[in-house]
């Protein structure tokens, strides 16, 4: 024979108590539901901030961005591939800050160093330090993801070898387009991240006016959204850039 | 006089409920965040047999474009479905209660008789304590699902920094299907636990509330019991 199992607790009591102890167990169930209920309506009714987000609910992306930033560790690095591993067709996803005309010859990135204290550079400028290849898989905060190629400087050896390391105490980078009409912030540890790079290639070959032609963001540490296309303006600050996405609901770190 | 069996402690009542709400709202959420890439189907022979899902089905429930609403309350509620699943298995180790609830070597054998009693093929139904084998299955079985929910979504929320989960899914990609998959899996126990309560009648369905399941007694059966 097998060992029964531990018999459950077994009383034995009159009829009235039985139904009085069942009576309150259910009150104190229903109160509990209807309790859930109001809590849930009550953070419907909250005032929004930044898009279509709750207050309570932006508080809590606040606070696993608190812990994503704090626990950020730049050794982690998003898994490479060989280059031939990357897709011929790369996908196109969002026009936004894309759609006013660009002037080529007169595209320059400007670096906000202070007030007053803008660098000027030219693409040239920028192919002229080490460039860097890297396949990784792109991940949409749509939810797919594609192995691309991309190559151009890593953030970090552009920010030493344009003066700007005194910047990198400050806590986060905004970029914008030419057009300010698409604009992201990054916290300093990913922008410092060893695979984040200023990118004007893509499979070899100079990025299509699509994917940002002359220069955009790859940040292989986070979503889509914030490898902004065509940089106009690199900046740097302690307060939160403006962010495109955040300010219609999303959150704001949306990294890896 | 009536008989009184003390069948489920406050602590798993509490997990049980909290886990009901919030769990709901995983599901909600993630179907919310799963539209915006909605592209997993059963094919066979490229004839596809279910598509997840199909558009009426997302009109209906008023699902298209509310990704960020989805991926908040998602990364809000992930906190609570963690530490109502990390009390709950710490509460099943500690307290003993372990022992109702993992299958024995009796419960796949009984699992399939308690199949063969519930699609009237057989009327024999073992005789059982607090879950049968089929329970102590099932049971089981959404336990570890929980896990797996947990491993794979984070290992999609933060592919780099737990890049050992994320390779531990089998990539990114693999990571997001194992996570609908069990999302499934979720909803697909779901409906058969609701039918079997409520098979089961409501002497069972209260005991999940109250704590005890009540048995009228004559008084000859009580000294029995208690001989």
């Amino acid at each position: 024979m097998t060992k029964p199992e531990a018999e459950l607790e077994t009383s034995y009591v009159k009829n009235g108590s039985i139904t009085k102890r069942t009576i309150i167990a259910f009150v104190v169930f229903v109160a509990l539901g209807a309790g859930a209920w109001i809590a849930y309506q009550s953070i419907l009714s909250q005032p929004k901030i930044a898009g279509n987000t709750q207050t309570p609910l932006r508080k809590v992306l606040q606070f696993n961005e608190a812990i994503s930033v704090a626990g950020f560790d730049s050794n982690k690095l998003a898994k490479e591939y060989p280059i031939s591993a990357a897709v011929k067709k790369v996908r196109v996803n969002g026009m936004d800050g894309l759609r006013s005309p660009l002037d080529t010859a007169a595209w320059q990135l400007n670096v906000v160093k202070g007030t007053g204290d803008t660098l000027h550079l030219t693409m040239d400028d920028i192919r002229k330090l080490p460039k860097k290849d890297l396949a990784f898989d792109f991940k949409c905060i749509e939810g797919w993801n594609q192995v691309t190629h991309w190559a151009g400087v890593p953030l970090k050896t552009f920010m030493e070898h344009y003066g700007l390391t005194s910047l990198k105490q400050l806590k986060y980078m905004g970029l914008s387009t030419p057009d300010n009409k698409y604009y992201v912030g990054i916290d300093m540890p990913s922008v410092l991240h060893p695979q984040t790079i200023l990118c004007y290639e893509m499979n070899g070959k100079p990025l299509p006016l699509n994917q940002g032609y002359p220069l955009r963001l790859i940040i292989p540490v986070k979503y889509g959204i914030k490898h902004l296309k065509r940089i106009g303006t690199m900046y740097f600050s302690n307060e939160k850039p403006p962010d495109f996405w955040a300010e219609r609901g999303y959150d704001y770190f949306a990294g890896h | 006089m009536k008989k009184v069996v003390h069948k489920h402690p406050l602590a798993i009542r509490w997990f049980h409920w909290l886990n009901f709400p919030i769990l709901a709202m995983m599901i909600w959420s993630g179907l919310l965040i799963y539209w915006a890439y909605g592209v997993y189907d059963i094919s066979v022979a490229n004839t596809v047999l279910v598509k997840f899902f199909p558009k009426s089905f997302y009109t209906a429930l008023n699902v298209p474009y509310r990704l960020a609403e989805g991926m908040n309350w998602h990364f809000a509620f992930m906190w609570l479905f963690a530490i109502n699943g990390l009390l709950y298995t710490l509460f099943l180790a500690f307290s003993g209660q372990w022992k109702h609830l993992l299958p024995n070597k009796q419960s796949f054998k009984e699992a399939w008789q308690v199949l063969l009693h519930d699609l009237h093929i057989r009327k024999y139904h073992p005789p059982q304590i607090k879950y049968n084998g089929a329970q102590r299955i099932a049971y089981t079985m959404v336990l570890v699902m929980g896990i797996g929910s947990l491993i794979t979504g984070i290992a999609i929320y933060r592919p780099v920094q737990f890049g050992f989960l994320r390779w531990l899914c089998g990539g990114y990609a693999a990571a997001r299907t194992e996570h609908f998959i069990l999302t499934v899996g979720f909803v697909l126990f779901f409906l058969v636990h609701v039918l079997q309560v409520t098979k089961a009648g409501w002497n069972n369905f209260q005991s999940i509330i109250t704590g005890f399941e009540v048995f009228k007694v004559s008084k000859k059966s009580v000294n029995n019991d208690k001989a």
